[in-house]
């Protein structure tokens, strides 16, 4: 084995020190009757030769779509990404560390968290940021759970027993979600919710937006908070400044899931009053790896930050009075306060963050901006070539940033996306799994690689 | 020779016009934004970026890292964290295109051979768990522990029982309490025996028809297998609950116990520290789960199946919790476990049990004529020593130990946890570090033991920076850079 580097000898060595007899000996403290008694049935060791053959040969039967014209979305996308954000996250002191306990051995990582912060709060608007969770679904799960905390009615995390066959009636706040937002993270957030006194309740946005009136219909008192999403799961952008003014007219919160990448032309969470906002941050420098791992981005107004969960660098200053990073206000985390804690987050994603900042100091401000309006033309480009076509015309009459939902005339998606395969091209994410009354539509994200040339072969299959 | 100027922070080295990135030009018609979008929707200017030249991003960076100790360059014995080292080749391999290039709503049929991937990776775990069926989903172990008790959660449901208490012993991780609370559960503690083993009076005086899940950690976190397993779990299903276990100690156990086995209906893996995925200076990881048949239809989906030389999703899982985050899981943590799981194959996986035991065990017996280690004269993988005598004679504390061995070139045990032992030094070496490499940890250690009381308490002398103020960093929370503080 290439990784044991004691010989036999040292082993000898070493258990005559421990005064054992065997490696055997060493394992008496596990009762006989526990042991496994064969070997695990597992495939043969490999060398590094065999492996690497092994492993090209299983890439190779993927066609990656990073590789090909990626027209895919729905919360994970072909950006391009710089070769600096590679470099440096390849860097083994950041990909080999642990979790920065010791901050005087851990300051590369705790300064790379406090800047991922830092670039977090100017992207958004907002006043604090944590230093990552898993991905988008998992951050809107937390960061509901986090305004549910704050809410008075909410009686803790104890589930309502009978509660599902309808015999204890629901007391708990209600949360509010559309269904433009993505529909992966609304089962994320069901899943999540499932045993807390809470009552979900799903908004239609048959336009392809949450309309304004739709929540104030629903909207009351027992409401702890709205999420929404912006540009939403259909690229549409919602009515923001309309919607928050009513979550607040009744005390609610409003939780915001964002692209980062439109917040180079949009305005940010912070700007139209969100008190919470996440993201996905897999466009900023993160490859899909068929969608992990990613990046969960979430970022708050500061009367909150008690409640956020995940790590959180501060600065400070050392013995010394230098200046110094160190994880804080840790009496909110579950390594100190166990089951009050605001989350049982331990491990996050912090070498996704780090590739964030990069990314993020990369692009530098005009970058970003310059990246988004690529997006937008493409994306609008690519609708109106479509639309040309008298085949696919545009689901919903609402402004789009970089996706947008098409209907196909013909209704034959399926056989769409085949040809477009033949061709090279994965044309977009056809959307009946999660909309029956979208089985006919297609969900299409244009980013800043797809090049006019590909747009125009995907319009010309239309034909 | 530490570069003050490039580790400054990246907005204090800033520049109005610098930039890096180089974008091409629209080669579609350049229609004017305000045409495009409601002008009420636009932010009039970007957001307020650094703005820096690509050589100062990567000195910045590349100095940055190199503040850090990582396994790459330092002994990291952190106990119950199983720092080994990361193989290259896995990382060389988890970074092919035709793995990293694939987006989750590809069809089926161009992600065979990930999928293969994946589900060879599912029938791995089952095996060496000993339990029958495998989700893949969860992104880290903690992310694991609310998946498995959110299955509890609706296993109990659909038999119409109501068991509201996880059960959890004192010395398990923090993260176990916190996962029963947030999947809606009230928690109860299990009290330890003073050998460090679990109570099985008290055990028995807890069950009742209200508990729904004991959660174990076996190896325990003092580093011992717990001899009562049998009887635990025994009790636990006669009382009609169900058992959890806390994988993160399983490195001890590879080809030599089942968690199946000895007694274990749900499971978590941390591909991170068993399976040697980096750990990324705290992320990312995954926190697969292993269930007992009864319980695999509430697993999340979709799970791989393989129908004839085919794969494919299975996401018609009508009993399914649902799902626990966007996309199918951490694949780039996983595919470093699957090349992890193949260069070792069964023998070698047994293999990284028995070394990584006797390296424990070495090291135990070299430091225990330096330090106490109340539990055991033996161990498994990790071992727990207390500075409490030292504290008491010489006011020299855990973490004055910690702070003094980073001075030597060693990164610190964990130090106060579990929290069961006073002064706790929680040791664990790992398989991958040699004979030699252990010597010199523990003469290190003894020459600091003999160092003046004075010479600890301000240490680290040689790092970075020494001792920063966390209270003030708690009380007057700076949590990002800010023009005005600039």
């Amino acid at each position: 084995m290439p990784y044991f580097p004691n010989t036999a000898e040292d082993q000898r060595a070493m258990l005559d020190a421990v005064g054992a007899a065997s490696l055997e000996e060493l394992f008496a403290m596990v009762p006989a009757e526990l042991r496994l008694d064969r070997p695990l049935r597992l495939p043969p060791a490999m060398g590094e030769m065999e492996l690497t053959a092994h492993l090209e040969a299983l890439a190779g039967r993927n066609t990656p779509a990073a590789l090909a014209a990626c027209f895919l979305g729905g919360g994970c996308y072909d950006h391009f990404i710089p070769a600096v954000v590679d470099f440096i996250a390849s860097r083994s002191e950041f990909v080999t560390s642990y979790t920065p306990y010791q901050p005087e051995v851990s300051q590369g990582n705790l300064q790379a968290m406090f800047e991922y912060q830092t670039l977090v709060t100017q992207l958004t608007g907002m006043d604090v940021s944590n230093s990552s969770l898993y991905d988008g679904g998992s951050a809107a799960a937390e960061a509901v759970l986090m305004a549910l905390g704050d809410c008075p009615d909410f009686r803790g995390h104890r589930a309502e027993h009978g509660r599902e066959n309808g015999t204890v009636p629901f007391g708990g706040p209600r949360v509010l979600v559309p269904a433009s937002v993505h529909p992966e993270y609304r089962r994320v957030l069901a899943t999540y919710l499932a045993n807390l006194d809470v009552e979900l309740v799903t908004l239609p946005a048959p336009g392809g937006t949450l309309a304004p009136a739709a929540l104030s219909a629903a909207i009351g008192p027992g409401t702890a908070c709205v999420l929404i999403q912006h540009p939403n799961f259909f690229g549409c952008l919602e009515d923001v400044d309309a919607l928050s003014q009513i979550v607040h007219s009744v005390g609610a919160q409003l939780v915001v899931a964002v692209d980062p990448i439109s917040l180079g032309l949009l305005r940010r969470p912070g700007q139209y009053g969100a008190d919470i906002a996440v993201a996905e941050g897999q466009s900023l420098g993160i490859p899909m790896s068929y969608g992990g791992p990613l990046l969960g981005i979430l970022a708050c107004r500061e009367q909150f930050l008690r409640r956020m969960p995940g790590r959180l660098v501060g600065q400070t200053v050392d013995r010394k009075g230098r200046r110094a990073w160190v994880l804080t206000l840790q009496t909110r985390e579950q390594h100190i306060r166990r089951e009050r804690a605001t989350s049982n987050i331990c491990t996050n994603q912090a070498l996704l963050a780090l590739r964030a900042a990069v990314y993020l100091a990369a692009m530098g401000p005009a970058g970003l901006g310059e990246v988004a309006a690529l997006c937008l033309r493409k994306a609008r480009y690519a609708a109106g070539r479509l639309a040309a076509s008298g085949r696919f015309l545009p689901a919903f009459d609402r402004p789009t940033f970089k996706e947008f939902v098409v209907r196909d005339n013909c209704g034959r998606v399926e056989e769409f996306l085949a040809a477009a395969r033949a061709e090279g091209i994965f044309a977009g994410v056809p959307l009946g799994r999660w909309y029956p009354e979208l089985d006919d539509c297609l969900l299409v994200a244009v980013t800043e690689k797809r090049t006019k040339a590909e747009i125009d072969r995907l319009a010309a299959l239309t034909d | 020779m530490r570069n003050h100027r490039a580790t400054q922070l990246l907005f204090e080295l800033s520049k109005p016009g610098c930039r890096c990135a180089q974008l091409p030009e629209c080669d579609v018609p350049a229609r004017p934004l305000d045409e495009l979008l409601p002008a009420a929707a636009l932010a009039g200017s970007p957001p307020p970026l650094a703005e820096l030249a690509e050589p100062e991003i990567v000195r910045h960076f590349v100095n940055l890292s190199t503040l850090n100790m990582s396994v790459d360059t330092h002994f990291y014995p952190l106990g119950s964290c199983t720092m080994k080292y990361n193989p290259k080749r896995n990382e060389r391999l988890a970074g092919l295109p035709g793995l990293t290039g694939l987006h989750p709503y590809q069809p089926e049929e161009t992600i065979q051979g990930m999928l293969e991937l994946l589900y060879q990776s599912q029938q791995m775990l089952a095996e060496i768990a000993g339990l029958e069926a495998v989700s893949l989903q969860p992104a880290a172990g903690a992310h694991g522990e609310l998946t498995a008790l959110l299955i509890a959660a609706a296993y109990f449901r659909d038999l119409g029982q109501r068991r509201s208490v996880v059960l959890i012993p004192e010395a398990a991780h923090g993260t176990n309490p916190a996962s029963a609370a947030m999947a809606g559960f009230r928690t109860a503690a299990v009290k330890g025996t003073p050998e460090g083993f679990i109570d099985l009076e008290h055990l028995a005086a807890r069950l009742n028809d209200d508990v729904a899940v004991l959660m174990i950690t076996n190896p325990n976190t003092l580093g011992l297998f717990e001899r009562e397993m049998s009887q635990i779990a025994r009790r636990v299903h006669a009382a009609g609950g169900l058992v959890y276990l806390d994988g993160a100690n399983l490195n001890a156990i590879l080809g030599i116990a089942r968690p199946g086995d000895f007694g274990a209906d749900l499971m978590h893996f941390n591909p991170h520290k068993t399976f040697s995925g980096p750990h990324g200076g705290g992320g990312p990881g995954a926190g697969p789960i292993a269930v007992t048949g009864r319980l695999a239809p509430y697993l999340p989906a979709p799970l791989v199946v393989r129908q004839g030389d085919r794969y494919r999703l299975d996401e018609d899982r009508p009993k399914s919790i649902g799902r626990v985050r966007s996309f199918f899981g951490n694949c780039g943590v996983l595919v470093r476990m699957y090349c992890y799981l193949l260069t070792h194959g069964p023998e070698g996986l047994r293999r990284v049990a028995e070394h990584a035991v006797l390296n424990a065990n070495y090291l135990l017996a070299r430091l225990r004529r330096l330090l106490a280690v109340p539990q055991g004269d033996r161990c498994m993988h990790e071992f727990v020593a207390s500075a409490a005598k030292l504290k008491a004679e010489r006011g020299i504390t855990a973490m004055d130990i910690a702070k003094r061995l980073l001075d030597y070139g060693f990164h610190a045990p964990t130090v106060y946890f579990p929290l069961v032992v006073r002064e706790a030094i929680m040791i664990e070496p790992t398989e991958t570090e040699s004979r030699q490499t252990l010597d010199a940890f523990a003469e290190a250690l003894q020459a600091i033991l003999q160092e003046p009381a004075e010479v600890l308490h301000n240490a680290p002398h040689q790092t970075p920076i020494s001792r920063p103020d966390e209270v003030r960093a708690a009380r007057q929370p700076i949590l990002r850079w800010k023009p005005e503080s600039g």
